[in-house]
C-alpha cells in the first residue's frame, strides 16, 4: 500500500476487528477467504467461477456501483439499434452462487497483511486477492478534465456517458460533423473506436446524411483496419475520414470545453459533437495498491495472472498486462476463469493447472455486416502465447450471407457471455 | 499399478516438476469453458443463433471439431478457433460437453411450420436423427431445441456444398422443397 498515514492505519485497525467479528466463524471452520475487488466483466466471471470450482471457498467482491453496464455493444446504443438499459447487470444472479457482494470502494490493499481496505471503513481479510479495476484514464490531452467529460464525452466507460454521446448526436443537425479521437495502444477494446465510427455513421446515413465523420486517431494503424476501411467504402461512401497520427502530428492534443474547440498541434477545430478517449492505464486501485509498473498497467505472470510485484494477488481483465491476449471483454472473461481454476487450487494448497485462453471479439460494422477477430492462447515458457495456426480475422472476401451471420454470432456471444458472467 | 500407469505417473510427475517446455494437457473444464462465451455457460446457448453443445456425443464432437479444424465444414468463425487445438484437447472437450444435460430453448415458431414439419421427420429423418432429434447417442448431433437460426445455417451450407452431407442425407434433402426443409426446422427448434 502506498501511503499508511496515522488515521489510515487507525480506519484499518478499526475496520480490521469490525470485521474479525463478521468473520470469525467463516475463519474457525477453515474456509478460505477469497476477496475480489472490482464487479466488471473479469471479476464477476473469477467470482461466480470460483464458487462453481469450490462452493466451499468464502468469495467477496467489492464494487461501488449497483449495476454494471458493458462497455461491449454499447456503440450499437450510439448507432440507435440498442437501447442502454440492455446492457446493465445487477449482482443478484453472483449472490444466488453464494457471493458475498458488497457495495464499496476499494482504497488500499495490504499485501503482507493480506487485507483490503474500503472507503466505507470496512477491512476484508484474504488468503487469495484478485484485483479487477479495470481502466481509468490518463492526461495525455490538455483540458480534458471531468467537466471535459460533459461536453466532450469519452464513452469509454458505459453508462451514463454513453446516453450523453447518444444525445449529442440525436441533437446534431443534418450536415454536422462528427470527430472521434481514438486513444494510442494499449486500451480497451482495440477494434472500438472503429466499430463506434461504423455505428455512428450508420445512424447519420439514415437520419443526417449530409453529415460527416472525421477519425483523428494519435495511431498509423489499427486493429481489423482492412476490414473497417472496406466497411466503411462499402456501407458509408465519402461519410467517414480517418487521419492517421502522421496526418496531424499525433491527434488531438487539447481541448477547450468552454471555447468548444479541440485541437491538433497544428489545427484548433470546431466541430459539432467530439467523443474524446484519452489515453488510458489501469483502474484507480491498481497504482494505490502498488500492482502497477512505468507502464500504468498491472505486470502479471503467464500462468496464474499473479501480480510480479505482490504475491497473494492477482490482476485480470483490463487492468493486466495480458498481451498478447487483447484488452477485450472476451479474454477478461477468459482471463478470469484461468484465475479462478488456479485461485481454488492454490488455496486448497494444490499446484495451479495449465491455462488455455480465447479471445473472439465481433464488431458490427452495419446492420446487416458482422466481422470478427479470434484466437486461441496456451501457455509457452511461462508466458502467453497465441497458438500457432489459429484464429485470425473474418475473410475480406467473405459473403454478405456469412457478413450478417456474424452479426447474429455477435448477439449471440453478447447474450452469451452476460449470461456466463452474471447469472 | 500397471507399467503404463506406473509410466503415466513418472510422466505426470516430471512435468509438474517443470522438467522441460512440455506442461500437462489443459484440463476439460479449462478448455470447454473458453466455449462459454460464445456457447453459453456448459455448452447451453441462450441465443439467438450460436448452437448448444451441452450433451452432444462425444463422437460428434470430436468429428465436427475436426472437420472445422480440417476446413471440411464451413464456419464463419469456428475454423479459425478448431485450429487452435490438438485431437486430444478436442477429445477432453468433447467428454465434458457429452456429461452436460441437453439445452432447451424457449424461441418463437410457426405451430403450422411445426406440425408439417413433424409428418416429413418421420418420413425423411428419423431413421438417423433419433427421438426426434434429441438423441446424443445417435451421433448426428442434437437438433432437438436448438436455436433455429443456427439449424437454417447449416441446412444452407448443406445445400451449397460447403458442408458434406452424408450421401443418405443428400438423397432425402434434394427432394425436399425449401418449404418442407423450413418446416422440418421448425420441428426440430420445437422439441424439448
Amino acid at each position: 500500500m502506498s501511503k499508511i498515514n496515522r488515521r489510515n492505519f487507525i480506519k484499518i485497525a478499526g475496520g480490521a476487528a469490525a470485521v474479525g467479528a463478521i468473520g470469525f466463524p467463516a475463519i474457525a471452520a477453515g474456509k478460505k477467504q477469497v476477496v475480489i475487488v472490482g464487479g466488471g466483466t473479469a471479476g464477476a466471471t473469477a467470482a461466480k467461477y470460483i464458487r462453481r470450482g469450490d462452493d466451499s471457498v468464502e468469495v467477496t467482491l467489492i464494487e461501488p456501483n449497483e449495476h454494471y453496464y458493458t462497455c461491449y455493444m454499447s456503440n450499437e446504443v450510439l448507432g440507435g439499434n440498442r437501447k442502454l438499459e440492455t446492457l446493465k447487470f445487477g449482482y443478484d444472479g453472483l449472490r444466488k452462487h453464494g457471493v458475498t457482494v458488497v457495495q464499496d470502494t476499494v482504497i488500499g490493499i495490504d499485501p503482507a497483511g493480506r487485507k483490503v481496505v474500503t472507503e466505507g471503513g470496512k477491512s476484508f481479510t484474504y488468503d487469495r486477492c484478485i484485483v479487477a479495476p479495470g481502466i481509468s484514464f490518463r492526461n495525455n490531452i490538455e483540458g480534458y478534465d471531468e467537466a471535459a467529460t460533459e461536453k466532450f464525452p469519452h464513452a469509454w466507460k458505459a453508462g451514463a456517458q454513453t446516453a450523453l454521446l447518444r444525445g449529442q448526436l440525436e441533437a446534431m443537425a443534418d450536415g454536422g460533423t462528427v470527430l472521434i479521437a481514438p486513444p494510442p495502444n494499449p486500451f480497451r477494446c482495440p477494434p472500438g473506436p472503429y466499430e463506434r465510427a461504423s455505428q455512428i455513421a450508420s445512424y447519420l446515413k439514415t437520419h443526417k446524411p449530409k453529415s460527416k465523420i472525421l477519425v483523428v486517431d494519435s495511431k498509423d494503424k489499427f486493429s481489423k483496419q482492412g476490414l473497417f476501411t472496406q466497411a466503411w467504402e462499402r456501407h458509408y461512401p465519402g461519410m467517414i475520414e480517418w487521419k492517421k497520427a502522421a496526418d496531424t502530428g499525433g491527434g488531438i492534443v487539447r481541448v477547450d470545453a468552454k471555447a468548444g474547440t479541440v485541437s491538433t498541434d497544428f489545427d484548433d477545430m470546431k466541430v459539432d459533437v467530439a467523443n474524446i478517449i484519452p489515453a488510458q492505464k489501469a483502474g484507480v486501485i491498481a497504482a494505490a495498491a502498488g500492482l502497477t509498473d512505468d507502464t500504468g498497467w498491472c505486470p502479471v505472470t503467464g500462468k496464474t495472472f499473479e501480480s510480479t510485484l505482490h504475491k497473494g494477488i492477482h490482476v485480470v481483465g483490463d487492468a493486466a498486462i495480458g498481451a498478447p491476449l487483447p484488452k477485450s471483454g472476451y479474454a477478461a472473461n477468459s482471463q478470469a476463469k484461468v484465475v479462478a481454476a488456479a485461485v481454488v487450487e492454490l488455496v486448497n494448497g494444490r499446484e495451479a493447472g495449465t491455462p488455455s485462453w480465447v479471445n473472439t471479439c465481433y464488431s458490427i460494422v452495419a446492420p446487416d455486416d458482422g466481422i470478427s477477430v479470434a484466437m486461441v492462447y496456451n501457455l509457452v515458457d511461462g508466458k502467453v502465447a497465441k497458438v500457432e495456426g489459429s484464429g485470425g480475422l473474418t475473410p475480406m472476401d467473405s459473403s454478405p450471407e456469412a457478413r450478417e451471420r456474424e452479426v447474429q454470432y455477435a448477439y449471440s456471444w453478447f447474450n452469451n457471455i452476460t449470461h456466463d458472467i452474471f447469472h | 499399478m500397471s507399467v503404463g500407469k506406473i509410466l503415466a505417473v513418472i510422466l505426470g510427475s516430471s512435468a509438474l516438476l517443470g522438467g522441460g517446455p512440455l506442461s500437462a494437457a489443459p484440463t476439460a473444464s479449462m478448455l470447454a469453458d473458453t466455449c462459454a462465451g460464445c456457447h453459453g455457460t456448459d455448452g447451453a446457448s441462450v441465443g439467438p443463433a450460436t448452437p448448444n453443445i451441452a450433451g452432444l456425443s462425444e463422437t460428434y464432437f470430436t468429428d465436427t471439431m475436426l472437420a472445422f479444424k480440417n476446413g471440411d465444414r464451413y464456419g464463419t468463425v469456428m475454423g479459425r478457433i478448431a485450429k487452435g487445438y490438438s485431437e486430444e484437447e478436442i477429445k477432453l472437450m468433447a467428454g465434458f460437453f457429452a456429461s452436460k444435460p441437453m439445452a432447451s430453448t424457449s424461441q418463437e415458431l410457426d405451430a403450422a411450420k411445426v406440425a408439417a414439419g413433424e409428418k416429413l421427420y418421420g418420413k425423411n429423418c428419423s431413421k438417423c436423427h433419433d427421438e426426434n432429434g434429441s438423441l446424443a447417442d445417435d451421433d448426428a448431433g442434437i437438433l432437438a431445441s436448438q436455436w433455429l437460426p443456427y439449424l437454417a445455417y447449416a441446412m444452407e451450407d448443406f445445400k451449397a456444398g460447403t458442408t458434406e452431407m452424408p450421401k443418405k442425407m443428400k438423397k432425402k434433402v434434394d427432394a425436399l422443397s425449401d418449404d418442407e426443409l423450413d418446416a422440418l426446422l421448425q420441428f426440430f427448434a420445437s422439441q424439448q
